[in-house]
């Protein structure tokens, strides 16, 4: 059998278990970080770039909470090769969204110079 | 898992003791983390093609977002859920993991619902997934979201056949801690969805 030799807040492949507690925190702190940026653009009050800003942040923000909160990621030596992929991950997403976006607009820039 | 392990390299006492169940869970983490890839080119070309509706209705004058809310309250409450079913299963409670299993199971189906009354909608209006390269780009994105989560409600199912024949064993114990990563890594996705589709969409 699978002998589990971990500590007893930590399962198989470094997932660690949670509380009550922790849940309804990070339940409670998503349930904020979703109000926030729907309230701002339901009312439109704000104008558009906050407004962007804002959204980002929040959204920043409550990946980070579902990360800790849910996903109960953290900095511990069980983890680290969570971590580490996890962040080689956020590396290339970053690459792959940016890098596509930046070379379109290029491309756009470009298309439009010649007309 | 029961299976001993005639290993090459066996002059290693501690491989004989290895933690199967957490490589498993890890080399699942390993494909989220590749499922990240695939939703990020997705998040890619829509953000590219977000502003080619071709003369096709506009994205602004579709979304609704209290509709929007609602969906993601669902999807939310059903991370929150499943967190509470793992709980359950920490404490060895059958009763409990299987009750909020099923809660989960049925905000998913809420939440499926939901989203597709919206695809018939839009597509009615006249905003279907072949009229631009905009909406090409929002049907593929939130369509593969949207089989990600029917896939999980499939695997919840699969869950439940085995728990009932199997109970609490470690290997439902490493299945559930796998669909667990899953689900929430699935919210976490629907998070930018609302955010880049839907908020920046209608701004």
């Amino acid at each position: 059998m699978a002998h589990v030799q971990t500590e007893n807040t930590h399962g198989p492949g470094g997932s660690a278990h949670g509380s009550l507690s922790e849940y309804m925190v990070g339940l409670s702190l998503s349930i904020i970080l979703t109000a926030i940026p729907f309230a701002i653009v339901m009312s439109g009050s704000l104008n558009e770039t906050t407004s962007i800003v804002l959204i980002l942040l929040c959204a920043v923000g409550q990946v980070m909470v579902q990360l800790v909160f849910f996903l109960h990621m953290n900095t511990s030596s069980e983890q680290m090769w969570n971590s580490v992929s996890a962040v080689f991950v956020i590396l290339l997403v970053m690459i792959l969204i940016v890098g596509s976006v930046w070379i379109m607009q290029h491309l756009n820039h470009n298309m439009l110079m010649g007309h | 898992m029961g299976t001993p392990r005639v290993g090459y390299t066996g002059y290693i006492e501690e491989e004989l003791h290895h933690d199967y169940g957490g490589d498993t869970v890890f080399g699942f983490w390993i494909y989220i983390l590749s499922d990240c890839v695939l939703f990020a080119t997705l998040f890619a070309v829509f953000a590219v093609l977000q502003n080619n509706f071709a003369g096709t209705i506009d994205a602004r004058d579709l979304f609704e977002l209290d509709y929007v809310l609602a969906e993601t309250g669902l999807l939310l409450t059903s991370s929150f859920t499943f967190g509470l079913a793992v709980l359950s299963a920490n404490q060895k409670s059958m009763r409990g993991l299987v009750g909020w299993l099923m809660v989960t199971f049925g905000l998913g189906t809420g939440f499926l619902y939901m989203e597709i009354n919206e695809f018939i909608h839009f597509t009615h209006e006249g905003a279907a997934a072949w009229s631009s390269g905009a909406w090409s780009a929002f049907y593929a994105l939130i369509g593969t979201h949207g089989l990600h989560v029917f896939a999980g409600m499939l695997w919840m199912l699969v869950l439940f056949g085995l728990l009932f024949k199997e109970g609490l064993s470690e290997n439902n114990i490493v299945r559930l801690m796998c669909l667990s990563l899953f689900w929430h890594f699935l919210d976490i996705i629907w998070i930018c969805v609302f955010s880049f589709v839907y908020l920046m969409g209608v701004l």
